[in-house]
């Protein structure tokens, strides 16, 4: 007998996020999900399963490499793709590479700029995608807060929040032209708790660096970066000391803050997350640039 | 909050079980920058803890920069996103907000007032299901309080709270609460919203917001937070009204060929006769699949009976034709079917609505192509009368025919909002140009003979023939 009761709030979230995937491979031609590695991914990846099962995600997964991430995630990376037999693209700028951008010596602006933007860019030109899923939420920071699950993005990828299309009930506009993609984000009505509360449930893997564990770690302009490889600047490195630490969220490592921890479970990460008094983004040395660089950055093609 | 503080320390996995079960309410906020609808939801997500303490100390930065409440923190600013809209000092587009209870996680659909902009009302009422409707204790009911109650009631918003404002400047006055809780009945009643609830609040100081206001000992309701917690917002469901838009056909391999889509409305279990339309095939539910059960190791898991909003996949016993855009339904209670549909339309777009012109209609998971063939009127959001016209302008609301090429299997809005549904797209730019709500259908003879034609076997035949000799006051009709 079916009950009167209504699903629980997870559960409404994770139909919803299936019904939009399920969407995106019915209405495009060539779609693909970004894989950044991060938690989000993870979650996203999880749900990818769940639509299609018993079948395999009927789409690839993008991995844009800026070759400054923490080795772990490549190793995690490389990992799932195995285990799970989903097919991974990864994508790095050539052209950066052969510049040798290195955000020690560029800074994080020309950084994520040529080896993210510019090589999103790139890859989604090259892949020929129309469809591009990401693991943006809109509570992450507040220019999100106004983005549409399907977003149009004109030939040069770039977002315009003056031609975004009014999306109502759970109809999508998925009609588009040749060149033109959306990006799609099927976690937009998640919050941090609730992707932690998901993982925990569902049991989804993710990398150990959410965790806390003793880890080399620096300050470097205002944070606490890890001292992942040898790139790390010689005076930074000789400053370098042991702390445990965990990170809230999993990017570049010398553009990532760590945060002084002892929480080495998911229900202590929760608890952590439940009493703290700053957001995820402040570990983020990207958004701290200029008021309102975020709004920036999408408009010249940033997720 | 602070006993629940308490218990993420000291027992986190207790606490973490609790919030499994978590209800999710989704709310749409209406009234204008001046009614103080920003600092309102400033002060909802301040209050449960939504706001961090650096977004805060940003907040307090930019208050200085752009702020209008001298040494108070702007709550606004907290809200308001976009850097140009931040600078012209008003909302321009749909936002949304989250922050979460003990009880509910919430969903904040928070949309400018101003008039140019119903548009963006109508796609933050779309998903709602409790509207809170700003007034201004000094002004009481405005045009736009008229225009906020037409659009939430258009939408299907059951649920109206109609929160009170800037009491603090009208010294908390019970006469002055009491004389807009009576003229706003009367709008209500006038318009059939079916639940309102009334709250004298001050979101500038946080009266009535979370805890009951210390200054208005007259209010024996609950305050706005307690009250959107304890909103019964659950529908009986009604198992035999059955609506599986299919979304995808999953043929990984030729043993598996499997229907996916969210149930719209009502359940469905294994064995269960079921009818494609707008086809009219029938077969019977072989096995079905709840997404939501899949794991990474057991990809193959499946259950007996599934219920809406459920992401699902289902089989069939027979290999019968379906594909992307049909409707899955209870055989013994079909909807109506048909390609002329009584509308009511919303226009979205700066180019005009012409009856007669092609657009793609999207209706759940299915497109068709049709026109508006005309239009019985539009209505004055403002003064509810209506007039005739021959065009629809941005944000015009109107009663159309609408003639499909096709005929779909259509629900009334006022039942379904789902299946009732439906987005104009415009063929040659691909924007959304319109929303619609179907409100009633009209039966063309043809659908009907679709839809009963089935082969009856010898011993039926021989019933009916029986019944209808014998039995003549049944008035059987004749197979």
């Amino acid at each position: 007998m079916i009950t009167s009761k209504r699903l629980p709030h997870l559960k409404q979230l994770e139909a919803e996020s299936i019904h939009i995937l399920r969407e995106v491979a019915a209405e495009f031609t060539n779609p693909v999900m970004m894989y950044s590695v991060g938690k989000d991914s993870s979650v996203m990846l999880h749900l990818a399963l769940k639509a299609f099962a018993p079948a395999k995600p009927p789409f690839k997964f993008l991995h844009v490499d800026t070759l400054w991430k923490f080795r772990e995630m490549i190793e995690f990376r490389d990992n799932r793709a195995r285990e799970l037999g989903f097919d991974l693209v990864v994508h790095s700028n050539s052209e950066g590479i052969e510049m040798n951008i290195s955000p020690f010596e560029h800074g994080s602006k020309v950084h994520t700029d040529i080896m993210k933007t510019q090589a999103l860019k790139q890859a989604l030109t090259q892949g020929g995608y129309d469809a591009v899923i990401g693991g943006a939420r809109r509570d992450e920071e507040k220019s999100r807060a106004k983005e549409r699950i399907f977003s149009f993005r004109d030939e040069h990828h770039r977002w315009d929040p003056k031609k975004q299309r009014p999306e109502l009930w759970n109809i999508y506009n998925t009609a588009i032209k040749k060149g033109e993609s959306v990006r799609v984000f099927p976690i937009s009505n998640w919050t941090e708790l609730d992707i932690w509360q998901y993982i925990y449930l569902e049991e989804i893997p993710i990398p150990s660096l959410y965790f806390a564990k003793e880890r080399e770690v620096v300050e470097y302009e205002g944070t606490k970066i890890m001292v992942d490889d040898d790139r790390v600047p010689e005076e930074l490195k000789k400053k370098a000391k042991k702390e445990m630490v965990r990170f809230r969220t999993l990017g570049c490592y010398p553009l990532t803050g760590a945060i002084n921890s002892t929480a080495s479970t998911l229900p202590e990460i929760i608890k952590e997350m439940l009493l703290s008094t700053s957001s995820e983004r402040e570990g983020r040395l990207i958004d701290k640039d200029q008021i309102g660089s975020m709004e920036k950055k999408k408009m010249e093609g940033y997720f | 909050m602070s006993s629940d503080k308490q218990q993420i320390s000291s027992d986190i996995e207790a606490y973490l079980k609790e919030h499994e079960n978590k209800d999710m309410l989704r709310f749409l906020t209406c009234g204008s920058v001046d009614d103080g609808k920003s600092t309102l939801i400033g002060r909802l997500l301040y209050d449960s803890k939504a706001i961090f303490e650096d977004q805060l100390s940003a907040a307090e930065s930019e208050s200085q920069m752009y702020g209008t409440t001298g040494n108070k923190i702007d709550m606004a600013l907290l809200v308001d996103g976009l850097q140009s809209e931040r600078e012209q000092g008003i909302t321009i587009d749909v936002a949304y907000r989250f922050f979460t209870t003990e009880k509910r996680k919430y969903i904040i659909a928070d949309t400018p007032g101003h008039e140019q902009y119903t548009r963006n009302m109508v796609t933050g009422a779309s998903t709602a299901d409790v509207a809170i409707i700003l007034i201004d204790a000094r002004k009481g009911i405005l045009t736009q309080t008229r225009r906020h109650s037409y659009i939430v009631n258009l939408l299907g918003i059951e649920h109206v709270i109609i929160a009170i404002n800037k009491m603090d400047l009208v010294d908390f006055s019970e006469a002055v609460f009491n004389d807009i809780s009576k003229a706003y009945s009367e709008l209500a009643r006038e318009l059939g919203i079916q639940n309102t609830y009334y709250i004298p609040v001050s979101a500038l100081d946080g009266d009535n917001i979370v805890d009951k206001s210390k200054r208005t000992p007259w209010f024996k309701g609950k305050p706005l937070l307690e009250l959107l917690d304890t909103i019964d917002i659950s529908k009986e469901p009604k198992e035999e009204d059955l609506r599986f838009p299919v979304q995808y056909v999953n043929r990984p391999n030729l043993d598996f060929r499997g229907f996916c889509g969210t149930i719209a409305a009502g359940s469905v279990k294994v064995g269960d006769e079921i009818t494609v339309l707008p086809s009219g095939k029938a077969t019977k539910v072989k096995s079905i699949i709840n997404a939501g059960d899949i794991t990474e190791q057991y990809r193959n898991a499946t259950t007996n009976e599934a219920r809406a909003p459920m992401a699902v996949t289902l089989t069939t016993e027979d290999e019968v034709d379906i594909s992307r855009g049909d409707m899955i339904v209870h055989t013994k209670n079909l909807p109506r079917v048909s390609n002329s549909l009584k509308v009511m339309l919303v226009w979205m777009d700066e180019t005009p609505m012409e009856p007669g012109k092609t657009y793609d209609i999207k209706r759940a998971t299915s497109v068709v192509t049709g026109n508006f063939e005309h239009i019985n009127y539009k209505v004055d959001v403002n003064t509810y009368q209506r007039e005739q016209v021959n065009k629809l302008k941005l944000n015009d609301i109107a009663s159309c025919k609408m003639v499909l090429t096709q005929p779909i299997a259509a629900d009334a809005y006022r039942e379904n909002r789902l299946t009732g549904s439906f987005i104009v797209v415009d063929r040659i730019t691909n924007n959304t140009v319109g929303a619609g709500m179907i409100v009633g259908v009209s039966r063309r003879e043809e659908d009907i003979k679709k839809l009963t034609a089935r082969e009856y076997t010898d011993a039926e035949r021989a019933l009916n023939q029986y019944i209808r000799e014998n039995f003549p006051e049944w008035e059987c009709k004749k197979i």
